[in-house]
């Protein structure tokens, strides 16, 4: 096998295929190591210029028993040479580490699909540990796949000890992920030095792994290469996306990145009070790499005390964040209304899962709408915004914190499972191009009154802590108007009830219109919010190829809606909101536009496929 | 479900949009006077003249807020002992911060011509050090009571003390639920019969200073309502510790728990039955001062001073506050009447780093380390590539 690393023979030629679109999905043990691969195989596409969308899906378990099926660890990653929204409906090839990978991914796979399967790990034990009773590889299980069985765990380590890597044979083992991305790289014509490039940097101080690990994923590519097993390999060709620079982003990042720099152009600094929850404590991780940029990360002792905190600080003139995840939201809702009472500027990050409860930790869902519009006791209105793909969550951030200062309010930021962990380019901004937050304190204590309002916004004045002349005192109980004593006036308890609910349905004049993809008019209007943006644009698309008058509308701003939102709703004869819930967006729409919208819910923890929403659009056509 | 949590379409106010007709019926009265401003007296503080130069007095420190506590009650001479030693801190007004949670006691800031936050049940201490990691510059007060601070935010006052920052928490233990009118607390004696426990408690209480020490407090001290110049020293003392301090004050609520410490802080008993802990001074006690505390192996105990038992004070424990071990400190917070004399005063009081200067100093370090964070270079990092 050195052979083949140090000289490879001449290439033979192979037959190149050129496609427009692959969906690949990385499967194995959580231990396997499979969304690093996945991750590597993305950057690797990005930079040759390839439209991405990936879609990780790991278990809750860190590491549930080696083999077992809770234990397998999927990355599924479409790359493209045109637009594309989504991480693919189906694998089009399937990479299975072992026989629970198999298992657990083969009824995704397309007809006909591709699929790599490291045979070493087909054992009596791991097939047990599958509940396979028989040995798929010797049945008909794998019947009209285009299936590549390939060694992969011995030729890896034959391959390592023939290099002369000192490690153990467990260590050596632990390479085999690389070895597995080395044959898809020359599976579809990949460069390689990117991710050589990476692995240079990551164990720059452990030479013997960073060996290990370059061979590994050279001799899977040469392997792939010398060898048989393939007659084909693929092209896909760069994408024609406008120009620019292009970072590759999950929502987490951008979100974290986002709301640094609304902090930035607020002149304020951010203060991000958060307590562990999957999956939004990358923010918190994120955030705390930044303190060179006056970031306070507070890791509070619970979700109360996170989000209070933020309220202290905003209080005390710092940008306000809080973030966590539905059950996290659930117990900080007693905070949030008080900061609704005190008309404090607050940001909450719900990074929304699989609910109800603990429910679905790493899985994604849309159900906690409700909870941000609704979710408080008394009449304790919010701004909802929520962003639409992992690039978004950039701009979404600056627009909550934006809407929380010119409003005096807390703003809900809703995320998902999706957007935290999947990843897309982003044509990257420059700084002047981004909106300006304006922060006005007050100053003046001859005029100053805590509960005097804006004639615009209706928001009250920031009075900072330290501010001679202005000391007064904020609280849970209700406010007089002007004054902001303590009063529990019938008459003023329901003034103050109203224009609190008045503030924030102002906001709706400062906020952008809905804009309608294809035909303002038409038959079916497909409707969404957050995350679902891919599935449904895309559907639409397809629809609008076909020639059916089919159009859409995504919203970002949920409390309160975009001002032009019942014209466009009215243009249509038919509404259809796809949701990851039970049709709670659809169920505000109803209500408030008496427009007779049809929810289509798909609670699975999984985004919906494209295929899904068109065959459901047909139904109305 | 209702409809009008999403705003705009309730009825009679809002109809279509934020902007049509409905909103009039609020934007009205956005500058006016509102409705019935008469309804509480009082108006801000702020359009106030601003205090006059040189030193404030403690009237600059009282609110034009009506106090409403029961009258009698110990709230009263707290709220006296601390607007009675603001001026000598000499912080400016506009520097301090009162935050409270809910309770009797936690009306406590309205009361305060300072910023002030009252704030919801428990969290005082979380809201509090949001403020001060924010603004260490600010002097930040929390005021909690044994309900407030021990049961619904327990959680919040062990890691508020731990973590040591800057704050000046100041307990009303009064043992008993005041504004729910009569349930026990986290602090309630065993067996107490109250509205919620007609047969009596049957949990048994906790020691708020034990507590105290163990999370870490750096400043434990305990206090008497009605002894307003004991109280009145160590609430400075607390304001001058830099870090967290915890003042326990033992409060007498006269409508639901009249009388609770009155066996030991009535004034013609307290010489026999409280003991003034005092650093660098003989734990000595009594009218007269002939009993002290000695330890006998692992235990302390009361001793009869004078020639009969030929003890002297020279026997008696020596009061450290400075005591990095918190073993003695938390011996005398058990120590309790009848078997003991009830001991006040400080307890301990120790120098740790703060929380907020050690962010402050991570910050800088990160600063210097990778200098001021730049947007530009923020945003454009990671895995990027350019399509011409």
């Amino acid at each position: 096998m050195s052979a083949i690393i140090e000289n490879p023979p001449a290439a033979r030629e192979r037959d190149v295929e050129e496609v427009e679109t692959v969906t690949i999905r990385f499967a194995g043990d959580s231990g396997d190591g499979m969304q690093l691969t996945g991750t590597q195989f993305t950057n690797t596409s990005a930079i040759v210029g390839n439209d991405i969308s990936t879609l990780p899906d790991f278990p809750a378990e860190i590491r549930a028993p080696a083999g077992s099926l809770p234990g397998v660890s999927g990355f599924q990653l479409n790359f493209s040479s045109r637009d594309i929204r989504t991480p693919g409906d189906q694998p089009n090839v399937l990479v299975a580490m072992n026989p629970a990978a198999l298992k657990v991914n083969l009824p995704d796979l397309e007809d006909g699909g591709t699929l790599l399967i490291n045979t070493d790990e087909f054992n009596k034990e791991n097939l047990k540990k599958a509940n396979y009773s028989a040995n798929p590889l010797e049945d008909d299980t794998l019947k009209g796949y285009r299936v590549h069985r390939l060694p992969i765990s011995t030729v890896n380590i034959r391959a390592l000890q023939e290099a002369g890597v000192k490690l153990s044979r467990k260590e050596m083992d632990r390479c085999k992920n690389f070895f597995a991305l080395g044959i898809l790289y020359w599976l579809y014509d990949r460069p390689m030095e990117p991710t050589l490039e990476w692995i240079r940097a990551k164990f720059k101080k452990n030479e013997e792994v960073m060996r290990a690990n370059e061979v590994a994923l050279k001799t899977g590519y040469n392997f792939a290469d010398t060898t048989e097993v393939f007659t084909t390999h693929y092209k896909v060709k760069k994408a024609a996306t406008a120009p620019g620079k292009y970072r590759k982003i999950t929502g987490n990042e951008a979100t974290a990145i986002g709301f640094i720099t609304a902090a930035e152009l607020a002149g304020r600094p951010l203060f991000y009070g958060s307590y562990p929850i999957t999956p939004a404590s990358d923010i918190l991780h994120e955030l705390a790499r930044h303190k060179n940029f006056g970031v306070k990360t507070f890791q509070a002792e619970d979700e109360i005390a996170a989000v209070c905190a933020a309220i202290g600080a905003s209080f005390a003139g710092h940008v306000g964040l809080t973030g966590t995840s539905g059950p996290g939201v659930a117990l900080k809702q007693e905070a949030i209304g008080l900061a609704v009472m005190t008309e404090l500027p607050l940001v909450i990050i719900n990074v929304q899962r699989g609910g109800p409860s603990t429910g679905l930790p790493t899985k994604t869902e849309q159900a906690d709408l409700f909870q941000a519009v609704w979710g408080r006791n008394g009449e304790c209105p919010a701004i909802v915004v929520a962003p639409a793909t992992p690039a978004e969550c950039f701009s979404m951030a600056i627009e909550a914190v934006r809407l929380a200062y010119r409003y005096m309010t807390p703003v809900f930021y809703l995320s998902d499972g999706y957007l935290a962990n999947g990843a897309e380019p982003w044509l990257v901004p420059e700084i002047e191009d981004l909106p300006k937050i304006d922060v006005q304190f007050a100053s003046d204590p001859a005029t100053f009154m805590p509960y005097a309002r804006d004639e615009e916004t209706l928001a009250r004045p920031y009075a900072l802590l330290g501010t001679p002349g202005l000391e007064h005192r904020i609280g849970g109980i209700e406010k007089q108007h002007l004054t902001g004593n303590v009063n529990y006036d019938p008459e003023n308890h329901h003034f103050m009830v109203l224009m609190r609910q008045a503030k924030v349905d102002r906001a709706a004049q400062d906020i952008p219109d809905v804009e309608v993809y294809g035909e303002p008019s038409g038959k079916v209007l497909v409707l969404g919010w957050g995350s679902t943006y891919g599935s449904i644009t895309s559907a639409v698309e397809k629809l609008r190829a076909e020639g059916k008058s089919v159009s859409s509308a995504h919203l970002r701003h949920l409390n309160p809606f975009p001002a032009n939102l019942g014209d466009v709703l009215r243009s249509f004869e038919r509404v259809i909101i796809p949701e990851m819930n039970l049709g709670q967006l659809c169920t505000m729409i109803r209500a408030k536009y008496l427009v007779d919208a049809v929810p289509f819910s798909k609670v699975k923890g999984r985004p919906f496929q494209i295929r899904e929403i068109v065959k459901k659009v047909e139904e109305y056509l | 479900m209702s409809t009008n949590g999403n705003g705009n379409n309730n009825g009679e106010v809002l109809k279509d949009g934020p902007n049509e007709t409905g909103v009039e019926g609020v934007t009205g009265n956005v500058s006016g006077a509102g409705p019935s401003p008469e309804s509480e007296p009082g108006s801000v503080t702020a359009g106030k003249a601003a205090p006059p130069p040189g030193k404030l007095t403690k009237a600059d420190f009282s609110s034009d807020q009506e106090v409403r506590w029961c009258p009698g009650c110990g709230d009263y001479a707290i709220l006296n002992s601390v607007q009675r030693v603001m001026p000598d801190l000499g912080i400016p007004r506009e520097k301090i911060v009162f935050v409270s949670g809910i309770g009797c006691s936690s009306r406590f800031p309205y009361y305060m011509n300072t910023y002030g936050f009252h704030s919801i049940h428990g969290r005082a201490p979380a809201v509090a050090t949001g403020i001060k990691a924010s603004n260490p510059e600010l002097s930040v007060w929390v005021v909690t009571g044994d309900g407030d601070g021990l049961s619904i935010g327990g959680n919040h006052f062990m890691h508020a003390l731990r973590r040591n920052l800057d704050l000046n928490i100041i307990l009303f233990n009064n043992r008993i639920y005041g504004l729910t009118k009569g349930q026990y607390s986290p602090t309630s004696e065993f067996g107490k019969k109250t509205k919620s426990t007609p047969m009596g408690v049957i949990d048994y209480p906790v020691t708020p200073l034990s507590l105290a020490i163990a999370s870490e407090a750096t400043f434990v001290a305990r206090s008497i309502d009605i002894d307003v110049k004991h109280l009145s020293s160590i609430v400075e003392s607390a304001a001058k510790h830099k870090g967290v301090s915890f003042v326990e004050v033992y409060q007498n609520c006269n409508i639901f728990n009249d009388g609770a410490f009155e066996h030991f802080t009535e004034r013609t008993v307290r010489p026999e039955r409280v003991l003034y802990l005092e650093h660098g001074k003989p734990m000595v006690f009594g009218k007269n001062r002939d009993r002290g505390i000695r330890m006998n192996g692992t235990r302390p105990e009361v001793v009869q001073l004078g020639s009969e038992t030929g003890l002297g004070e020279s026997d008696c424990l020596v009061h450290d506050v400075h005591i990095e071990d918190p073993s003695v400190a938390f011996m005398l917070a058990r120590m309790e009447q009848p078997e003991f004399p009830q001991p006040v005063g400080i307890f301990r009081d120790v120098r740790r780093e703060t929380y907020e200067d050690l962010l402050a100093h991570q910050i800088e370090e990160s600063v210097a380390r990778s200098g001021r964070g730049q947007l530009h270079k923020l945003i454009h990092s990671g895995d990027m590539w350019v399509v011409e």
